[in-house]
C-alpha cells in the first residue's frame, strides 16, 4: 500500500478521470501534498492538531465480554472517541491544513450522513476557513441534527435536489461547484475516492489509524500482530487507513460492505467521480443507487485501492444486511457499553457471524476499527430496537 | 490499414465548410429525450447545422449543469440507453452532416472501448466526445477509436497549461472542443472573457477546427464567438427549449437565428 506515483494507479484502478477543467487543480493538490508530507513543519502541525484538537491517539479497547461469547479475541480501535465522533476528522484536519498552506480560503465537501460535513465544518472553523457542504435533500431530512451542527460551526449547507438526492449526487454537485472556484477553494473529498491524488492522499491521512493500532497491537498482543484486521467499507477510508498500518504483516484483511452498497463485492469496472474502480451498474452501464441503513455506506462504488486489494487477494470483501448491523450494534451496546455507528456495526456483524467458523476460527485475534459512535443513528435505532 | 494521422470524415467535413468562410454550428440533443427525438436531428440540419452532438445519457453527468442533467434524467426515465438510441438512428440515415456522440467514460468502459466504438460506427456516428476522459487517460481509446473510424474529440479548458494544450491540439481528432469557461454546461448571460483567450491559445498550436462550447445560448453570443472560433456548440439552450415542450419546428426556428448570426460574421 505505497505511493501510486505519477499515473495515480493502484493496479488498473484509480487514475485522474477528471474533466479537463479540474485536471490542473488536481495536479496542484498532488504537488502540494507531496511537498507537505515531506515537510517536518507540516507533519508536526498536523500531529499537534490530531493530538490537541481531535484527541489522538485513540485507545485500543479489548472487547472482553463479547470476546468471551464469540470465542475470539476482539480488539476495537476506538475512532468513535475522536472529536466529532468518527475517523473523518483525521483526513479533514490534514486536508484543511493543506488547503491553508495552498492559500485557499474555503473548503468544499460532500457529505452523506453528515459526519464528513461536520468534520469539515469543524476543521474550517478551527483554521479560519469558510466551508460549503453539499448534502442530498433526502440525507438532510434524515440527518437534521448534523445539518444543524454544521450550520452552528459556520458552514454553508447546500441541499442537492438532483438524482437520488443522497451521497452520490452530493459528490457530483461538489465536483461541479469546484470547477468554478478552483482558484480559491479546496475540494476536501471525504473518502478514498475521486481523481488522483485523492484516494492516495486520503488514505495517507487515515493511516494514523493503522499506524497507531500497529504499535498498540505490538504492545498488547502476545503475537504482536492480529490474525485478522476488519473494517467497514463504503468508499473505504477507515479500512484503507487501518489496512495501511498492517500492509507488511501476515494479518488477513476483511472489508465489510453493506448488502445494498457492495461496490467491491459486486461492482463492475467503471469510472465515476474521477476514478476508475468498481461500481454498481445496471445492464446499460448506468450507476445504480445504493441502499443501506448506514448512510456512510450508501455509496455505489468503492475506492480504487480496495478494488486492487480485492484483485490481488490481499483483502477480501464481504457483505452484511441492515438487520445484521442493527443486531451487532445492540450486542456491542449490551456487552461492552459502546453504541457504535451503524457503519461500524457492519464490521462487527461480520465478526459475529464468522466467529468460530472457517473464516474466523475460535481463538483468533481480531482487530476491528470502530469507525464512529452511534449518536447520529439513535433516531434510526429507536424505530428498530 | 487506415492512416490514423489523416483527417477523418468529421474533420474533413468541418474544414471544408470552414474554408468557405462559414461559421460552424453544432447543436446538441440528448438521445431519447422525447418519443420522436430523431426528428430534432433533421430539424437541426434544415436550420443549417454543420455537425450534431448526440448526447448518450448517463446517470451521473458530473460536468453538466441543471438543464442537461434534467434532459439526461428525462431520457433515462423514458428507458433510453446507448443501444436503443443508436438503434433509433436507423430512422435518419444520410443526414448530410456528421454525428458526434458525447457521453461519460463509464458507458464506454461498460461495453469496452472497441465494442463501443464499433457500435457507434455501425449506427453512422463518426465522432466521440468524452468529457471525463482527459488527454492523459486517453491512450486506451485513441487507437481503438481511430481503427473503428471514430474521431475522438478532446476538450481544452481555460485552466489547461501551454504544453498540455499543445498535446490536446495534436491528439484531438475531428476538431478541438474549447470549453469557454471554468464551469459546467448551461446557459449564461454573456460569453466569458476566457473564451477568446483560450481559442487564441489553441490556434497557436493547430489549424484543426476549434469549436467553442459551454454557455453559448443566444445569436449575439454566437456572433461574438464566431469572430475568433471556427464555430459554436449549443447544448443547454436547445435542451431547455426541448424540455419546455418545443418541437422540431420550434428548434429549427431557434437554430436559424444562430445560423444567421454566424453567417453575418
Amino acid at each position: 500500500m505505497g505511493d501510486p506515483r505519477a499515473r495515480g494507479r493502484f493496479g488498473e484502478y484509480g487514475g485522474r478521470y477528471a474533466p479537463e477543467s479540474l485536471v490542473e487543480a488536481c495536479r496542484e493538490v498532488d504537488e502540494a501534498f507531496r511537498e507537505a508530507r515531506a515537510d517536518p513543519g507540516f507533519r508536526g502541525a498536523l500531529a499537534e492538531l490530531l493530538a490537541l484538537h481531535a484527541g489522538r491517539p485513540t485507545p485500543l479497547t479489548p472487547a472482553r465480554r463479547l470476546s468471551q461469547e464469540l470465542g475470539v479475541r476482539l480488539y476495537l480501535k476506538r475512532e468513535d472517541l475522536t472529536h466529532t465522533g468518527s475517523h473523518k476528522i483525521n483526513n479533514v484536519l490534514g486536508q484543511a491544513l493543506l488547503a491553508a498552506r495552498m492559500g485557499r480560503r474555503r473548503l468544499i465537501a460532500e457529505t452523506g450522513a453528515g459526519q464528513h460535513g461536520v468534520a469539515t465544518a469543524t476543521a474550517a472553523a478551527l483554521l479560519g476557513l469558510e466551508a460549503t457542504v453539499f448534502m442530498g435533500e433526502r440525507d438532510i431530512e434524515r440527518q437534521a441534527l448534523n445539518v444543524f451542527r454544521m450550520r452552528m460551526l459556520g458552514a454553508e449547507v447546500i441541499p442537492v435536489t438532483t438524482g437520488s438526492r443522497t451521497l452520490k449526487d452530493a459528490t457530483s454537485e461538489a465536483m461541479r461547484h469546484w470547477v468554478g472556484v478552483t482558484g480559491d477553494s479546496h475540494y476536501c473529498v471525504g473518502s478514498v475516492i475521486g481523481p488522483d491524488p485523492y484516494p492516495w492522499m486520503v488514505r495517507e491521512f487515515q493511516r494514523v489509524i493503522g499506524d497507531e493500532a500497529r504499535g498498540q497491537c505490538a504492545a498488547e498482543l502476545r503475537t504482536g500482530v492480529p490474525d485478522h484486521v476488519v473494517a467497514c467499507v463504503g468508499g473505504g477510508s477507515n479500512a484503507a487507513g487501518t489496512f495501511a498500518g498492517f500492509a507488511d504483516t501476515s494479518a488477513r484483511f476483511v472489508g465489510v460492505e453493506a448488502e445494498g452498497g457492495a461496490g467491491a463485492a459486486r461492482g463492475r469496472l467503471g469510472v465515476l467521480h474521477g476514478c476508475r474502480s468498481l461500481f454498481l451498474q445496471d445492464d446499460d452501464g448506468q450507476i445504480v443507487e445504493a441502499h443501506s441503513i448506514a448512510a456512510g455506506l450508501d455509496y455505489p462504488g468503492v475506492g480504487p485501492e480496495h478494488a486492487h486489494l480485492r484483485d490481488l487477494g490481499r483483502a477480501r470483501y464481504v457483505t452484511v444486511t441492515d438487520d445484521e448491523a442493527v443486531g451487532a450494534a445492540v450486542r456491542l451496546a449490551r456487552t461492552e457499553g459502546i453504541v457504535p455507528a451503524l457503519e461500524s456495526a457492519h464490521a462487527l456483524a461480520w465478526v459475529i457471524r464468522a466467529a468460530g467458523g472457517g473464516d474466523l476460527p475460535a481463538g483468533s485475534t481480531v482487530l476491528m476499527t470502530l469507525s464512529g459512535r452511534g449518536d447520529k443513528d439513535i433516531s434510526t435505532l429507536k424505530e428498530l430496537v | 490499414m487506415t492512416n490514423i494521422l489523416a483527417p477523418g470524415a468529421v474533420e474533413r467535413h468541418l474544414r471544408a465548410r470552414r474554408d468557405t468562410g462559414r461559421g460552424l454550428l453544432m447543436p446538441y440533443v440528448t438521445g431519447g429525450v422525447t418519443p420522436g427525438w430523431t426528428r430534432y436531428l433533421k430539424a437541426f440540419v434544415e436550420a443549417g447545422a454543420d455537425a450534431i452532438e448526440l448526447g448518450l445519457p448517463f446517470s451521473d453527468p458530473t460536468l453538466d449543469g441543471a438543464t442537461i442533467q434534467q434532459a439526461s434524467d428525462t431520457a433515462l426515465a423514458r428507458g433510453a440507453s446507448t443501444r436503443r438510441i443508436l438503434a433509433d438512428l436507423a430512422e435518419v440515415r444520410d443526414l448530410g452532416v456528421p454525428l458526434v456522440a458525447s457521453t461519460y467514460y463509464n458507458l464506454v468502459l461498460h461495453d469496452g472501448p472497441e465494442a463501443f466504438c464499433a457500435a457507434l460506427r455501425r449506427a453512422g456516428v463518426s465522432g466521440l466526445i468524452v468529457p471525463d476522459l482527459p488527454v492523459h487517460e486517453a491512450d486506451e481509446m485513441t487507437d481503438v477509436a481511430a481503427a473503428a473510424g471514430v474521431e475522438l474529440v478532446l476538450l481544452a479548458s481555460p485552466a489547461t497549461p501551454r504544453e498540455r494544450l499543445e498535446e490536446i491540439s495534436r491528439r484531438s481528432r475531428g476538431f478541438v472542443y474549447a470549453v469557454s469557461l471554468m464551469g459546467t454546461t448551461g446557459e449564461r448571460a454573456a460569453l466569458a472573457a476566457s473564451a477568446a483567450e483560450l481559442t487564441a491559445r489553441i490556434r497557436r498550436g493547430t489549424d484543426r477546427p476549434v469549436l467553442l462550447g459551454f454557455g453559448i445560448s443566444t445569436p449575439d453570443q454566437a456572433r461574438e464567438a464566431g469572430r475568433y472560433a471556427d464555430g459554436v456548440v449549443v447544448g443547454a439552450a436547445v435542451m431547455r427549449r426541448v424540455l419546455d415542450g418545443a418541437g422540431p419546428d420550434d428548434l429549427r426556428a431557434f437554430l436559424a437565428t444562430l445560423r444567421r448570426a454566424l453567417d453575418q460574421e
